[in-house]
């Protein structure tokens, strides 16, 4: 999965609509109308944030003509945690050579100020 | 004695912002000199296996800094200004990739004393949009741009 569509991921979930899908989503496959529903929206709107989420690569629809549930990819969830872990990582590797900085740089016990 | 805190990372869910918080085994007026005074900041700023220089380093309020990261196979220079420093409390500063000009990240360094005469550090920044925050944090941001995409290529390929 290329950059952009990680950032075409992230962007997808900042909207509170699409993010409560995901989470309905999560529980099982749902159609339109299933998803409308709960949401309180209509299924042309819900049919709006489900195109973002699949242009996103986080929501399939399956070729079952009359019903096509949406199905959530798991997958570019991992990565997107994946990806969220390696950058705490670097920060945490910054962090820790600061760590090491402020112990090299300690005034000694007992030296005057 | 190695003290280990974790590092707490959030990438905001409403504006455009990640916020990095994390403990430090000192008081808060020497965490602030790490990020006020550049030649210390040089030596941790990092990321690894890389060089830090200062070009250009005035950290008060209405100052500016310039500073590089050279490595054998990559080169890369990050410019702001110093918009509010106050000192062993706040530094309010902006900051540019010099290979993205034009593009400039706000961010916003506090530092807070903890009871045991340790330092609650929380780091800000805050873009223009998601996407450019999550290309930012893709970025790995002072890891160097193109470096980071093309560790993430490989994390995303493996």
């Amino acid at each position: 999965m290329p950059a952009d569509q990680l950032s075409r991921a992230f962007a997808a979930l900042a909207d509170p609509t699409r993010r409560e899908i995901v989470r309905t989503l999560a529980l099982g496959d749902a159609t339109l109308v299933e998803l409308s529903e709960p949401h309180d929206m209509t299924v042309q709107a819900v049919s709006k944030h489900l195109r973002v989420l699949e242009d996103a690569g986080l929501v399939t629809r399956s070729r079952d003509a009359q019903r096509r549930p949406a199905h959530l990819e798991a997958e570019v969830f991992d990565l997107m945690t994946k990806w969220i872990e390696r950058y705490r990582r670097e920060a945490e590797q910054r962090y820790q050579r600061l760590d090491a900085l402020l112990e090299e740089t300690k005034p000694k016990r007992g030296a005057k100020k | 004695m190695s003290q280990s805190f974790e590092t707490e990372f959030e990438i905001d869910k409403d504006v455009p912002l990640v916020r990095i918080i994390r403990e430090f085994a000192a008081e808060p007026a020497r965490v602030f000199a790490a990020h006020a005074d550049g030649a210390l900041y040089a030596k941790w700023i990092g990321p690894a296996n890389s060089n830090v220089t200062i070009d250009h380093w005035d950290c008060r309020t209405g100052g500016s800094y310039r500073w590089a990261i050279t490595r054998e196979d990559f080169d890369a220079r990050f410019f702001g200004s110093f918009h509010d420093v106050r000192p062993n409390e706040l530094i309010v500063q902006t900051f540019t990739f010099e290979g993205m000009r034009g593009e400039v990240a706000l961010e916003k360094v506090h530092f807070a004393a903890t009871g045991k005469g340790h330092t609650l550090l929380t780091t800000t920044s805050l873009v223009d949009s998601f996407a450019d925050r999550d290309a930012f944090v893709a970025s790995g941001m002072v890891s160097g741009v193109t470096d980071g995409y093309n560790a993430l290529d490989g994390i995303l390929a493996s």
